[in-house]
């Protein structure tokens, strides 16, 4: 236990060692670019949120398997912290994107795959998140949550190659392509920089909510107190 | 008794899965039916014309030395290679929109076949550079 406090307390430095290199390296170091001027540097946070969140899904992924062949609620408590990650980064990538699309493109939306296929993918956690909360049975709803984590999960590389497979407003890959990336060295270390910032404040931040559920666990595991069924009924009778 | 119990609602997932996937498959199929074809090129477009006062998307690189700003908007060229397209925009083009750059219109072919747009966007590509002149604001 107080190896992993440990950890986590250096996880949390490191993160916010590396979002300070990462600001400096997005604002001072890196050019604007020549088309798209300054608003171009939301890149370096918009493109690291939703790789980390394509990451924090494949765990998902992995820890709903893990509890399938476990029926361990360690491992769901491990795939509700990646989802709930993913969800929040998720919705940062969309905010981020929609900020740097009205200058750029000048709207702030439009219905292309690229952008449709990512809020169906925030939707779809969103609901695994829903799935979680349907039985007072924890099992019940970690076997339901890990079947529904495991479904949601073909959508990512849907989103990803959604750029390639149909024509869309939204630019295809720069980095995540096979020919080298077309980009200054300069913005691609920035954009590196704001890949390992967010990779380490994204584990630091799963980790404590692993922690924090683990913690809340064995009350409701093992017999379950008042508050959490009330709070469930009183939602379905509704 | 045992893999009774372990396999049953594993069965009924299973289904519950199926259905799901099918069910959202057959919504995307038949919701984004056309729009699947974000924007159509001005090749597709000569080839087979929108209906009259149908709305679509054009998509296409704007011609080097087309656009024209007038009183009522801005008047450019589209191409996609093989065929080209005049577009007339309503408003000033917002975003980054630049002669050599992509751009995607929404609007409706007219009978003089001009293409009157009341939606600019800008299509980017995945390139980024500094600017040629260091320090100078693009």
């Amino acid at each position: 236990m107080t190896r992993r406090r440990r950890v986590e307390r250096l996880l949390g430095v490191a993160a916010v060692a590396a979002a300070a290199v990462a600001g400096w390296l997005g604002l001072v170091v890196a050019p604007p670019d020549a088309v798209q001027g300054q608003a171009q540097r939301l890149l370096y946070v918009h493109v690291p949120a939703a790789w980390v969140a394509y990451v924090a899904f494949a765990w998902v992924l992995i820890a709903s398997v893990g509890y399938l062949i476990r029926r361990d609620l360690a491992w769901d408590r491990r795939a509700q912290a990646g989802a709930e990650l993913g969800v929040g980064l998720t919705a940062l990538t969309i905010v981020l994107g929609s900020l740097w699309a009205r200058p750029i493109w000048g709207v702030w939306w439009t219905w292309d795959a690229r952008l449709v296929t990512t809020v169906v993918l925030l939707l779809s956690y969103v609901g695994y998140a829903g799935v979680r909360g349907l039985s007072t049975d924890p099992h019940r709803n970690a076997r339901r949550a890990a079947a529904v984590g495991i479904l949601a999960f073909v959508n990512v590389p849907v989103v990803h190659f959604s750029v390639l497979w149909w024509r869309t407003l939204h630019q295809p890959p720069t980095v995540l392509q096979p020919a080298s990336p077309p980009m200054d060295p300069a913005m691609l270390t920035a954009l590196f920089g704001g890949i390992v910032a967010f990779s380490l404040a994204g584990m630091w931040v799963g980790l404590r909510r692993v922690r924090m559920l683990a913690s809340a666990a064995p009350v409701a595991a093992a017999a379950p107190t008042r508050s959490e069924p009330i709070r469930v009924e009183a939602g379905g009778r509704r | 008794m045992r893999s009774r119990i372990s396999t049953r609602p594993g069965v009924r997932l299973l289904i519950v899965a199926g259905v799901a996937l099918v069910a959202v498959g057959t919504v995307a199929s038949v919701g984004l039916g056309d729009n699947l074809v974000y924007y159509r090129t001005p090749a597709e477009l000569s080839v087979s014309p929108a209906a009259p006062a149908e709305r679509v998307r054009l998509g296409g690189l704007v011609v080097d030395g087309s656009v024209r700003r007038g009183d009522d908007g801005v008047t450019f060229v589209l191409t996609d290679g093989t065929a080209e397209v005049t577009v007339v925009h309503g408003g000033d083009p917002e975003g980054v929109f630049a002669e050599g750059q992509g751009a995607v219109v929404e609007g409706v072919m007219a009978e003089d076949g001009v293409f009157r747009s009341d939606l600019l966007m800008v299509k980017h590509s995945n390139e980024y550079r500094a600017p040629a002149d260091d320090g100078a604001r693009p």
